[in-house]
């Protein structure tokens, strides 16, 4: 999904369901393809949400080759904030790609104890972004969550993903009318806007669409729905 | 918020509640309901509102009844074991004769069960929940849209009728994102609320709000007038969808996330040439009884299907009432029957028609 070089470490938070793990998904993805002499790890480290998760998406990972960590408890009645102890090892690694998938706003916080790992190894962090949550539809408060991200994690994002979707329902216009809201929690969280992601099979004319509205210099990149399908 | 937004449906009872006038919470931390309170907690302060954790689901309860006593839209939700600790109260609620709003997002029972999604509690809500001669008004959501047009509904069911309503939801529903307008819900005349007790000021005589009754007779009576409240309720308020039901051999009964389920299931079979139809009731209590009874007319069998071992199903064999074999199917604890479970079950039922 994203055609700029991926670091080693990333990590993917933001507010929830902002869509953060079809983005980390999607990126583990690209990585394999992009990367095939490297291996590519996925851990989800969402200690807030019990349902809709990376572990949902275990089976296509697996088949494309990316290792996937996920909590011993997860999409069981357990429900309390252990994490695999085998992550500590992904921090350690120097020649892996490895994708943290973190829980929802202050579901980051299980990122702090881990800090003084990561700013070790060195790392990007996605902070992903939605426009049609209403918690975050003012880009004063997209900013406000974001540094209650940063604050509980101890770390500091890096790149913005405008991920903006009314998922099944998304149309084109929908995610060209997230540009200027994009570009402007850009502005106040102070980091680079990445890219803006459209899924294909909600919305193939997303591309023409910014052509037509003067987008066609931003860059914009295809992701597949990765969400558990219940019917 | 007239444009869509992207909500799961925890968030979106949330809203809708706020939007409907709804300015007090009280509730306790429960999985997979949560976020109606974190979203409260989040939002109430900023529209002159009171969210408020309280030690226990007991006391949070208690809360709720002494915010609507003085007529002030309140709610609480929680999940089925908090409900169970809960019915205490809303059956003294319901003795009060005091509306509010319970939302249960349902999971897998019993005792503490589990955080996966069921639909193990409708025995529960359907027959009032608490003790006594009671019913509540149970609407049950089967989308984000529902989780919020049904929450602004049971609010003003429970003030037209004056008393508790329940959205009976699960944890599926309560989990899952979809967008969601909140503009235009329908409106009803709501009667005042000359009963409430916010002060008299020595303008009028004081109100009282009391279940605890002396004499048995006005107790007996009391409960004789309730009930003819719930007959109009019975008359006036039922709420049901079908779905391709018209030429249908075989009907399923289904609820909440299952109905969804059970739509996929239904356009399944009709690709595979079978005349297969869904009837969803949206109000559990009151029970679409008269819809299933004529349903029940043309079509060859039906079929409940749900997150539990069966518990609607006495209700569709109730309306039913001996005219067609009524079967079963279900998942229980936790566990969501997929769409092609259910496509196989109407097959199989197809073969031996």
């Amino acid at each position: 999904m994203i055609n700029q070089k991926i670091g080693n470490l990333n990590i993917i938070c933001g507010h929830y369901g902002s869509g953060k793990t079809n983005v980390a998904v999607n990126l583990a993805l690209t990585a394999r393809k992009l990367y095939p002499e490297k291996k590519v790890h996925i851990a989800d480290i969402d200690i807030v949400n019990p349902y809709f998760r990376t572990a949902d998406a275990k089976e296509i990972l697996e088949k494309n080759g990316v290792e996937v960590l996920i909590p011993e408890f997860a999409n069981t009645n357990v429900d309390i904030p252990s994490l695999p102890p085998k992550l500590i090892s992904l921090f350690e690694s120097k020649d892996d790609i490895s994708i943290i998938d973190v829980g929802g706003d202050d579901g980051s916080v299980a990122l702090g104890m881990y800090r003084m790992y990561i700013n070790r190894a060195g790392y990007d962090m996605y902070y992903v972004i939605n426009m049609y949550r209403p918690l975050i539809a003012d880009p004063t408060d997209c900013f406000l969550c974001m540094k209650e991200i940063e604050d509980v994690s101890g770390l500091k994002c890096t790149k913005i993903i405008n991920n903006s979707s009314l998922g099944a329902e998304t149309t084109a216009d929908d995610i060209a009318a997230s540009v200027e809201y994009a570009k402007k929690c850009a502005e106040l969280c102070s980091l680079p806007l990445t890219a803006h992601t459209y899924c294909p099979d909600f919305a193939p004319d997303t591309p023409a669409r910014f052509a037509e509205s003067g987008y066609a210099n931003e860059i914009l990149i295809p992701i597949v729905n990765a969400t558990k399908k219940l019917f | 918020m007239s444009k869509k937004v992207l909500m799961k449906g925890n968030e979106a009872i949330a809203e809708a509640a706020i939007a409907s006038g709804c300015v007090h919470f009280f509730g306790y931390p429960i999985t997979p309901q949560t976020e109606i309170a974190e979203y409260m907690a989040k939002r109430l302060p900023k529209v002159g509102g009171v969210c408020l954790q309280a030690e226990s689901e007991v006391a949070a309860v208690n809360m709720l009844m002494g915010a609507v006593s003085t007529g002030t839209r309140a709610m609480t939700s929680s999940s089925s074991p908090g409900i169970s600790l809960k019915s205490e109260g809303i059956s003294y609620i319901a003795g009060c004769d005091l509306p509010c709003l319970v939302v249960n997002v349902q999971r897998g029972g019993p005792g503490l069960g589990g955080i996966q999604p069921s639909q193990q509690d409708y025995y529960q809500a359907t027959r009032g929940v608490g003790h006594g001669d009671l019913r509540l008004i149970v609407v049950a959501p089967s989308s984000v849209q529902e989780m919020a047009s049904l929450t602004a509904e049971a609010l003003d069911l429970a003030d037209t009728y004056r008393m508790p309503a329940m959205l009976l939801a699960d944890g599926a529903l309560g989990q899952m994102m979809e967008p969601v307008a909140f503009s235009a819900f329908p409106k009803r005349d709501l009667p005042e609320k000359s009963w409430a007790t916010n002060g008299h000021g020595f303008k009028r005589k004081k109100n009282i709000t009391n279940s605890l009754y002396i004499d048995p007779n006005v107790l007996e009576q009391t409960i004789i007038d309730r009930y003819a409240k719930y007959a109009e309720i019975e008359k006036n308020e039922v709420k049901y969808e079908e779905y391709m039901t018209d030429d249908a051999d075989i009907v399923i009964v289904a609820f909440g996330i299952t109905a969804r389920i059970c739509k996929s299931a239904v356009a399944e079979a009709r690709r595979a040439g079978i005349k297969a139809g869904l009837l969803r009731p949206i109000t559990l209590w009151p029970f679409p009884k008269a819809a299933i009874s004529e349903v029940a007319d043309h079509a060859k069998v039906l079929l409940s299907v749900e997150m539990s071992m069966g518990q609607m199903v006495d209700d569709v064999r109730l309306a039913v009432n001996g005219k067609r074999p009524v079967h079963f199917f279900g998942r229980t604890g936790g566990v969501i029957p997929s769409v092609e479970e259910v496509t196989a079950q109407i097959k199989a039922l197809a073969e031996n028609l």
